[in-house]
């Protein structure tokens, strides 16, 4: 049995970690990393755990050129998500690419993971644009920034597609502060009334900006999901192979028909918020030291499991390293050369149709910038 | 259709989109069984079914995210907030992302998508029922802005914002919602940028939209009859407001009131001042004046009248910048 079908087997399995009828949870043991018969049902295979592996290292090195290049001045900010590895591209590439992921503003490796040009996204944090993809394209919408705001979004989309009886799972990336907001528990609320395909996943660092995760969160995001009626688990987020099976359970659930699903993905935020944070003033270097262990690095734990599945090999190690550095490098190239479009081109973005009076300003500020260059 | 209110205008327009469109969807709180407070979508959810006219639970954010969502998904959705207060905690999700969604995309997702208020007072309400929020629609970028005054251009103006394909915020005035009007139908839909002359004149343009026009065209009748030549213009369009119309009436007049419901501090009268003094300047016959709210809450019902324009206070303005 693959992956793919466990949450239809498991559907008529008593009850689960998290109570209530839960076929997904039975898979976890109680630190919400798949259990030996959980690995068996998943059938993960070894490229497939390689492939995961890959892309975390390469998410990884595209973290740290995004960090060097917000040192060196070249982007206004940078969000690091390291830590994040394993959630975010355990959950993209559980995704069918039918499937549609509504990010928050850190999910910048399933934007990796989807096929977007990482060097084009990042000329949003350069100040070029504000938009750097087409969502159709992917299947990915934008970026987010007011926090928890994009949650209904993917609930919206997710009714459409089940109104349009379309095959599609909705994903949608958050923090444990979005939980906190109104916007989610309508979300929630909302998606159990609909019945609607999403997989919520809350890729819970245990700290927003500067706020940690009990003066955030009363009593566990997971057991939200009860009180608005549908199924949830909590996972170790920094186990790969946990949240590749878990989401593609979940993705299966939501788009059979079972409605949503919560995967609540915990791990840790090893860097600042973002390079405008300075984390010194609100933790210690010792709170953060026992993430650093190898059995809590997403990348580290990954290449045990393959050790252990005598898939891991010098070459292999090589060969992703390599190309994790002629990405970064790439990366970095396509951002430091990338033309800003002409001032304008602002104007033409605000409507399909836009009005006639809109037209007349752009003009006029076309024709002022015309002015000022003859000068 | 001969004597049909504003509110069946309303009703008309929606069911004609629904059936025109099955990607029309319209949603918000109790606009299924009970066809929503004012009864705008009387009888649509029995015709179209619950996948196209649905009750949401009773969230304004994510009744406006539920358009967004469906919005890009391809559907054309018609959110109903059930009153103008009840529609600010929706204002994140219309402010930061509906209006900026086409921009965040770099023109690749369109918001077609239109959000109805009922806006306005004089209908002897509690608190929270009688608000013109229109300015902090008008301010936000992105978004169209329009309010009908009469059941005809209720019909046009929704028609139209239905198939646009940029977010519409669509005010219903709602003590204009029983105001009867013949109306041939279906009537073509309204360009959602132009304002209309209602009643010629030659002494003083009366500028207003909504509710207000009636009480324009009520102080041009009485005027009239008092030897002064009232213009009367409804802008129908808030944003973008189409000054072109609004300039060459008063390039004819001379002299020019605004009049609206939502306090006077910052109104649409402030822009629509401001704009008619710059371009207008050596044509002017007298400052512009504006009629409207003081800067308080909206009063309680009993004192409404007081506040709320009407054909004395028009009239009084006129009076001021003809003798200016």
């Amino acid at each position: 049995m693959g992956v793919s079908d466990m949450a239809k087997a498991l559907h008529a399995r008593p009850q689960s970690q998290e109570g209530g009828d839960n076929p997904i949870a039975a898979l976890l043991d109680e630190n919400g990393v798949l259990t030996v018969e959980g690995e068996r049902i998943a059938d993960v295979s070894d490229e497939q755990l390689r492939e995961l592996y890959r892309m975390m290292v390469i998410a990884r090195r595209l973290d740290q050129e995004g960090l060097n290049l917000q040192r060196q001045g070249e982007l206004g900010l940078w969000g690091p998500y390291v830590g994040h590895e394993a959630a975010q591209v355990g959950a993209a590439l559980a995704m069918e690419t039918t499937d549609w992921i509504f990010p928050y503003y850190r999910d910048f490796a399933m934007a990796v993971c989807r096929g977007i040009d990482p060097g084009g996204i990042l000329t949003i944090f350069r100040g070029l644009t504000h938009g750097a993809w087409n969502p159709y394209e992917y299947r990915f919408a934008p970026f987010i920034i007011p926090v928890g705001t994009q949650v209904p979004h993917a609930v919206g989309f997710a009714v459409g597609c089940k109104f349009d009886h379309e095959q599609t799972a909705v994903l949608v990336g958050f923090g444990e502060g979005a939980t906190s907001t109104g916007d989610w528990h309508e979300a929630m609320n909302f998606a159990g009334v609909f019945q609607a395909p999403v997989v919520f996943l809350c890729e819970n660092n245990q700290w927003a900006i500067s706020v940690p995760l009990n003066e955030q969160v009363s009593g566990r995001v997971v057991d939200r999901a009860a009180g608005y009626g549908f199924p949830g688990v909590r996972i170790d987020g920094t186990d790969v192979l946990t949240v590749y099976a878990v989401v593609k359970a979940a993705a299966k659930h939501a788009r059979e028909g079972n409605g949503p699903f919560l995967i609540e993905s915990v791990s840790y935020r090893m860097q600042p918020h973002t390079t405008s944070d300075d984390p010194t003033r609100y933790r210690t270097d010792a709170d953060v030291e026992p993430w650093r262990d190898k059995d809590k690095d997403p990348v580290e734990r990954c290449a045990t499991r393959l050790r252990q599945r005598n898939a891991f090999d010098e070459s292999f190690v090589a060969a992703v390293t390599q190309e994790a550095e002629e990405r970064a490098a790439a990366m970095r190239q396509t951002v430091l050369t990338a033309q800003p479009a002409h001032p304008e081109s602002v104007f033409n973005m605000v409507f399909a149709n836009p009005p006639a009076a809109l037209l007349r300003e752009r003009d006029e500020f076309a024709a002022s910038l015309e002015q000022g260059g003859a000068e | 259709m001969t004597g049909i209110t504003m509110g069946k205008a309303l009703n008309l327009a929606l069911h004609d989109a629904l059936e025109r469109d099955d990607h029309v969807v319209m949603f918000g709180e109790d606009v299924g069984k009970l066809g929503g407070v004012f009864r705008v979508s009387d009888g649509l959810q029995d015709e179209f079914g619950r996948e196209r006219v649905f009750n949401t639970p009773l969230a304004e954010a994510t009744i406006a995210a539920l358009a967004l969502g469906m919005a890009m998904k391809g559907f054309r959705p018609v959110a109903e907030m059930q009153f103008d207060a009840f529609s600010y905690p929706s204002f994140q999700q219309v402010t930061s992302n509906i209006a900026k969604y086409h921009t965040r995309t770099a023109g690749a997702v369109n918001m077609q998508l239109v959000i109805r208020i009922p806006y306005g007072g004089n209908i002897g309400a509690i608190e929270q029922h009688s608000e013109s929020p229109e300015t902090y629609y008008v301010h936000t970028a992105g978004l169209k802005v329009v309010t009908p005054s009469t059941p005809e251009d209720a019909y046009r103006l929704l028609a139209a914002a239905i198939q646009d394909p940029d977010p519409v915020i669509f005010l219903e005035p709602k003590a204009r919602y029983w105001m009867r009007q013949d109306v041939e139908l279906p009537a073509i839909p309204l360009p959602l940028d132009r304002a209309n002359v209602v009643r010629e004149g030659r002494d003083a343009t009366l500028i207003a939209y909504g509710p207000t026009v009636q009480t324009a065209l009520a102080a041009a009748e009485q005027g009239e009859s008092e030897g002064v030549s009232l213009e009367v213009v409804d802008l129908r369009s808030l944003a973008p407001l189409d000054m072109d119309t609004l300039r060459t009436s008063v390039r004819k007049t001379r002299r020019a009131v605004v009049v609206h419901e939502a306090p006077v501090f910052m109104g649409l009268g402030a822009e629509i001042a401001a704009q008619l003094m710059h371009d207008l300047f050596d044509v002017l016959e007298a400052p512009i004046e504006r009629i409207g709210n003081a800067t308080i809450p909206y009063p309680p019902s009993r004192f409404e009248k007081l506040f709320l324009p009407d054909a004395d206070r028009i009239l009084e303005a006129v009076d001021r910048i003809r003798e200016y």
